[in-house]
């Protein structure tokens, strides 16, 4: 979709987009509520990542911006991933290479 | 594509080109930003997964009521703020006034509750420092490690908060503009690119919300 400069997203998906939110906002402090082990912190990261989707695309345009800002938003997301990504390599082998405990632990157990 | 827009840079040959420079502009600037936080964000991903119970311990030190209205609050002020750049684009000045006050005001709604916030932290010796003695009620955790889970908290949601106080800064110069006529339908960058800035700093706190307050919630563990 080319980056039409009138282009003019209409009322009802911002409505739409903020009770989403709405929602999302009421289900991640309901999951918490919920003893799921170690699902609880992918269950909280998945909704607040379709939260972040939702503003993206939406409150900040980007679904209806030109190919240029979608590259740039998608390799910043990317260099996130980088840093996350290597990091972690490190951190969740240590365990098994020095043999002490696991890294990622769980509350209470 | 002569314009006769007393508002595109010489530099410029059209005002989607120069419309465009901005946005790229403004993206660059917060995908630096993601970074910014990301660091953070990777210091509390390395400690938590070392000291989970220690991170529980400290997060149920939180006002969850506080936390949960704060996120509803951003929402809001992502909505109003919003309405402010469709205002904008449709060119009609006293709406995007109205959205922009009250985008001003949720602003300040959040900071005053994260005030709030702080002064119970402060009362209760929750700050890491000297004076760091916390009431956790489970015993068998290290302070040290729940002092880092603080240090973390007041980081992360000082270094948001003081986005939001430049926000609100930004939101006053904004309305001073548009009272004085500044954009048009025509052009209204400045809000539009503001707008992300505004939204950004709100999924800063989509993250923080649940990675802060809500470790570990669930009664009986």
């Amino acid at each position: 979709m080319s980056n039409h400069p009138d282009h003019i997203v209409p009322v009802r998906v911002y409505i739409l987009v903020f009770l989403a939110l709405l929602v999302g906002t009421g289900l991640t402090v309901f999951a918490a509520t919920i003893d799921l082990g170690r699902f609880n912190i992918v269950l909280a990261l998945f909704i607040a990542c379709i939260k972040a989707a939702l503003v993206v695309l939406f409150f900040m345009h980007v679904y209806y911006s030109s190919r240029l800002t979608k590259a740039i938003v998608i390799s910043g997301l990317c260099t996130l991933l980088i840093l996350f990504f290597f990091t972690l390599t490190d951190l969740l082998t240590r365990g098994a290479v020095q043999g002490s405990t696991d890294w990622v632990g769980v509350p209470g157990r | 594509m002569a314009s006769h827009s007393v508002t595109l840079r010489h530099h410029f040959e059209t005002s989607e080109q120069q419309k465009d420079a901005s946005t790229i502009g403004m993206w660059m600037f917060l995908v630096t930003e993601i970074m910014f936080f990301g660091g953070l964000f990777m210091a509390y991903i390395a400690y938590r997964g070392a000291y989970p119970d220690a991170f529980a311990a400290g997060s149920q030190k939180l006002n969850i009521v506080y936390g949960t209205i704060n996120t509803a609050v951003l929402i809001c002020s992502s909505l109003t703020m919003a309405m402010a750049v469709h205002s904008a684009a449709l060119g009609k000045k006293n709406l995007i006034i109205l959205f922009l006050i009250l985008t001003l005001m949720l602003g300040g709604v959040f900071l005053g509750i994260k005030a709030v916030e702080y002064h119970d932290k402060y009362v209760g010796h929750e700050i890491p420092g000297a004076n760091f003695h916390p009431e956790l009620d489970n015993k068998n955790v290290s302070v040290n490690n729940v002092s880092l889970y603080f240090a973390l908290y007041f980081g992360m949601t000082g270094l948001h908060a003081l986005h939001m106080i430049v926000g609100v800064g930004l939101l006053l110069f904004l309305i001073f503009k548009t009272a004085k006529g500044a954009y048009t339908a025509h052009w209204h960058t400045p809000i539009e690119l503001f707008g992300l800035y505004w939204h950004f700093v709100d999924i800063v706190w989509i993250f923080l919300f649940p990675l802060l307050y809500l470790i570990d919630l669930h009664p009986g563990k």
